[in-house]
């Protein structure tokens, strides 16, 4: 059945099949792999999106179930060439080892910010706790989460307009 | 790669609507909210419904009001709502102590309350607090409405009283006066389902325990809300020795299982010692000497 949603502000109108993922259809359909897929149980947080500004796993939603509502990707938190706040971050505090976690992490506190841009080392812990890192990199991973709480501006990407 | 088995999809425009669907493609339908627990069983094959009837548009779902002596909470409000939300902090402070520990927060996001009450899964946590509180199920056909006691709502594991043409609406709970409620749970790590949980509700008149229950969640069938136990509470006065022998009573009326997460000697010694603390920290809260 056909689907029609916004993915980083693009309008994407598809075919889909109705048992289709959300993670599989972003990265196989649209094509846009930065979206990982990581344990299919909605565990790990790695295939973390934005729906209309809040963070869904994509591993368990259907694609036609977001048919007519605004995605974010991992790509739309770069605007023209310039890095999202909590991209830079993860490159400053060395917020990334292997890689793979990394798209969930950086939505989830894309998410966490838009909605309290000054959130305490608690705060950001227990937003990310849906996310897994093999890693353990967890301390560098909150850092450079407060690293972009730091300069946060009140721009409100991928929230619902 | 885990993927559903093949089904056709419906999206429902009103309560109405997706009712009339549900009584035209019959038994092998079923409605899908949040999908957090329905997708993961499809994904394993472990339920194949041939038609999905999608309910996330029908906002007249998503509330939380106070209404007619009752706390009125519709079928469709997430997990996150209900951890958030001031009511029912206000009047049933076990919502946050359960919601905090459901899961994790993305996965709030999207689970709601109806889809854990009729997903029927006996370890799942908030069919253990709503009979706790007394809770009830308004369920609706085109031929009209039912009210149903959270104790009646459960048929068995993943089986509800919601018939085929029918849909759970909304979950009411009682106000009544000098009530404090708690729960309390062991899970292997964070955001797991419970190795046991205990949730409790007491309704105080004066000194004494007017009323109270106890519902567990993952030591087997019918422990949603434990008729022995509201027998022991009845007009007694809270004590230590209470919470000890009503502990006994729910490690006695529960039947675990041995498997991962633990030995049936372990779950009991849990289901003792978790309803000892939730009973503790409810009747501390309706005497207001805990938030």
């Amino acid at each position: 059945m056909q689907v029609n949603m916004t993915i980083n502000g693009d309008a994407v109108s598809e075919e889909v099949e109705p048992r289709q993922l959300l993670v599989h259809f972003i990265r196989d359909q649209v094509g846009l792999t930065g979206t990982h897929w990581g344990c299919d149980t909605s565990n790990c947080g790695t295939c973390v999106v934005l729906i209309d500004g809040e963070p869904v796993k994509s591993c368990t939603t259907l694609a036609v179930m977001v048919s007519g509502h605004d995605v974010t990707t991992v790509e739309g938190l770069e605007i023209e060439g310039e890095l999202d706040n909590v991209q830079q971050g993860f490159i400053e505090c060395h917020g990334l080892q292997c890689g793979f976690c990394t798209p969930g992490m950086m939505l989830t506190a894309r998410a966490l910010l838009n909605n309290n841009p000054d959130p305490s080392e608690h705060t950001i812990r227990e937003a990310i706790s849906g996310q897994i890192c093999r890693c353990t990199g967890y301390a560098t991973i909150v850092r450079s989460i407060r690293w972009a709480a730091d300069r946060e501006t009140p721009v409100a990407i991928g929230s619902a307009s | 790669m885990q993927v559903p088995a093949p089904f056709e999809y419906e999206r429902a425009t009103s309560v109405e609507n997706a009712i009339a669907l549900r009584e035209r493609l019959g038994e092998e339908a079923r409605f899908i909210a949040g999908g957090h627990s329905l997708l993961p069983m499809m994904k394993l094959r472990l339920a194949n419904p041939e038609y999905l009837i999608d309910i996330n548009d029908l906002t007249e779902l998503f509330f939380i009001t106070e209404e007619a002596g009752e706390i009125r909470i519709g079928a469709m409000t997430r997990h996150r709502e209900l951890l958030e939300s001031e009511l029912l902090a206000e009047h049933f402070p076990i919502f946050r102590d359960a919601e905090k520990v459901i899961a994790d927060p993305v996965v709030r996001n999207r689970g709601t309350l109806g889809g854990s009450l009729c997903q029927a899964d006996p370890s799942e946590d908030l069919s253990a607090v709503c009979a706790a509180l007394d809770a009830s199920c308004l369920i609706k056909s085109t031929t009209g409405e039912r009210l149903v006691a959270m104790t009646d709502f459960h048929v068995g594991p993943y089986e509800t009283a919601v018939g085929d043409a029918e849909m759970l609406t909304e979950i009411r709970i009682p106000l009544k006066a000098n009530s404090g409620s708690a729960y309390e749970k062991v899970e292997r790590r964070a955001g797991d389902w419970a190795v046991v949980s205990s949730g409790a509700a007491v309704w105080m008149d004066g000194d004494v325990i007017a009323d109270g229950r106890v519902g567990l969640a993952a030591v087997g069938p019918n422990t949603t809300s434990i008729g022995p136990v509201s027998d022991a509470l009845r007009g007694a006065a809270p004590s230590e020795e209470l919470y000890q022998q009503v502990g006994e009573i729910a490690a006695a009326n529960c039947s675990p299982q041995t498997d991962q997460r633990g030995s049936v000697a372990y779950k009991k010694h849990l289901a003792m010692e978790l309803t000892r603390r939730s009973l503790r920290r409810a009747v501390a809260r309706a005497q207001g000497q805990e938030a």
